[in-house]
């Protein structure tokens, strides 16, 4: 019998497992809100200095942590995290020619395809909920399971704001799954990881340097680096939508045609390297 | 032991029709046709860059030829995948591995993406190769011989009918080259049909009864090893009781060519010639009252015949 798809995304996993730079990205993901949180612990701080409700009030609820988090991560260091499996996944085997080994088994190149892109998603969502998981223990840790004010000055109980936590991070991966299906694009066809990790995160700076030039303003809420926020939509009472049905859509515009130009090129490039 | 599996396929291991890959302006397949028999220790020769590791990447399906054909058991491998594949192993270039991961865990994600019961049969080819005592360590320490040995280790995984192998000798030191000899050997002599891909004449002379002979990207030669070398023309050896004399007696005879030797030597003289044109050169050497103390034929060494081919 013939391996499944599912076999491979499992052995894409282990090899993941088993490299060093893996728990690079995850490392980052996990030591930035602890280092976050005992800095703000150390300078007893008591808010309403930053313009930002969940700063106003970090003392008041660790559950502010995991949010305050995202809205300094998500800009630059997850996508980072991402790009560094998803630049890295197909190039650094064409490069090491272990591609060729995998290929001249019984699995068809759109499996293992599909299995290295599930892998550097998974990566992806993994560093995210980790990430937010170990802020939002940090922080209940230093400043407790308190109730939390959201954007529009509504205090939600602390489970709700618990599940609002999850639910921000669950939203902003649809951009973050955007920028690792981006990265497996240029993984693909630029058989360099190097290139194409500075390649993933150069196209996000790219995108938030655009959306600064006055006389595009049009253009600005089809940016793939706008949708980072939409998440915050999920934090307004009433629940705001809007943004995160628009995020949902113009990521798909990036994401799908990224991996469908993926899978053509990897279904019919030549295996040369290694 | 590692038992070929006999499905009684009609189409032959490996035929290639009118294959060419171009790169740009370079041409590095030129029209290359191969018929890979089944039971055949095939030897694909050529220099380095005559376009040998092309055409088994094109054969694995690894990269796309320019033009033509190249069908394994009858399947293609870039219209049927991995399926083209089934009974098909081996490597191109040096075998390569996850550094990171022990031997065995590689065989296992290999077995693993081989289905089939594969992983089953690790620990058999791992004793064929004799990587046992070292299957628990980092591939990333590996000598150059141990890779290569993995790499076998790994077709072997996949049972093959077929077996493909680009220059699994290179980098080995002597005991290493004669032990992946011995192994070939084996393994053809067990039933599996051997596609050897090098340019090292010793290797290929040993193994190989039928070879292709490819330089810059064109096959110059097809055929069974024993034909080509008697295509080269029959070589003889002659000593006599006078070196001197028979030397200008043979060089004055009809169809007596390419007639070597400064006597006194002690292996007397060399020349080609055609058998009738041999039995007018002994009359001769006997009617000039020289006698003949041996005279005895001597085929082309394939590297005679090798640069007659690749070199003109």
């Amino acid at each position: 019998m013939r391996p499944s798809t599912l076999t491979a995304y499992r052995w894409e996993l282990r090899k993941l497992v088993s490299q060093k730079r893996t728990y690079l990205g995850l490392g980052l993901a996990m030591i930035l809100p602890i280092i976050f949180v005992i800095v703000q612990s150390l300078r007893g701080h008591h808010g309403h200095d930053r313009g930002n409700i969940f700063a106003s009030h970090i003392t008041e609820s660790g559950l502010a942590t995991p949010v305050l988090m995202l809205l300094l991560l998500s800009v630059f260091m997850l996508p980072l995290i991402a790009a560094l499996v998803a630049g890295d996944i197909v190039a650094a085997e064409d490069g090491n020619g272990t591609l060729k080994t995998i290929l001249t088994r019984s699995v068809d190149r759109g499996q293992v395809f599909a299995a290295k892109t599930l892998a550097a998603m998974t990566y992806a969502t993994i560093a995210l909920f980790l990430s937010a998981a170990v802020a939002t223990a940090a922080g209940v840790v230093v400043w407790g399971f308190n109730h939390v004010t959201t954007f529009s000055d509504t205090v939600v109980s602390a489970p709700e704001g618990l599940l609002l936590v999850f639910a921000a991070n669950a939203v902003y991966l649809i951009p973050l799954l955007t920028v690792t299906a981006f990265g497996v694009l240029l993984s693909t066809t630029t058989h360099n990881s190097a290139a194409a990790v500075v390649g993933t995160v150069g196209f996000t700076i790219l995108l938030f340097i655009v959306a600064q030039i006055p006389g595009i303003e049009g253009l600005k809420p089809y940016l793939l680096t706008e949708q980072f926020e939409s998440w915050q939509g999920l934090l307004r009472t009433p629940t705001d939508w809007a943004p995160i049905w628009h995020s949902a859509w113009v990521c798909a515009l990036y994401a799908v045609p990224s991996l469908f130009a993926a899978y053509l090129v990897f279904l019919r490039r030549d295996v040369a390297g290694g | 032991m590692i038992e070929a599996p006999s499905e009684g396929d009609e189409a032959p291991p490996v035929k290639a029709r009118g294959l060419v890959k171009r790169y740009k302006e370079v041409l590095a397949v030129d029209h290359i046709d191969l018929n890979v028999q089944v039971g055949d220790v095939y030897g694909f020769l050529g220099p380095n860059g005559a376009g040998k590791t092309t055409t088994l990447r094109m054969a694995l399906g690894l990269i796309m030829p320019s033009e033509g054909t190249v069908e394994l058991f009858g399947r293609d491998p870039m219209r049927e995948g991995a399926r083209a594949l089934q009974g098909v192993a081996g490597f191109v270039e040096a075998p390569r591995f996850y550094p990171y991961l022990a031997a065995r865990k590689n065989l296992e994600l290999l077995a693993a993406l081989d289905g089939d019961g594969a992983k089953e049969r690790i620990d058999e080819v791992l004793e064929i190769v004799e990587l046992t005592p070292r299957a628990a360590h980092r591939v990333g320490g590996y000598s150059h011989g141990m890779r290569q040995r993995l790499g076998i280790a790994a077709a072997l995984l996949r049972r093959p009918r077929l077996l493909m192998l680009d220059e699994p000798a290179t980098g080995l030191d002597p005991a290493g080259m004669r032990d992946m000899r011995a192994l070939i050997r084996r393994l053809a002599d067990e039933g599996i049909t051997v596609l050897l891909s090098s340019h090292q004449l010793p290797e290929v002379q040993e193994l190989c009864d039928r070879v292709a002979i490819v330089d810059s990207g064109r096959v110059v030669y097809e055929g069974a090893l024993a034909d080509l070398r008697r295509q080269g023309g029959a070589g003889y050896r002659l000593r006599t009781t006078d070196d001197a004399r028979a030397l200008t007696i043979a060089r004055a005879q009809t169809g007596i060519e390419h007639v070597i030797g400064t006597p006194p030597t002690p292996h007397g003289l060399s020349f080609q010639a055609e058998e009738r044109d041999v039995g007018a050169l002994s009359l001769a050497l006997a009617q000039a009252g020289i006698g003949i103390l041996a005279l005895t034929p001597e085929l082309a060494t394939l590297e005679d015949l090798f640069f007659r081919l690749t070199e003109t």
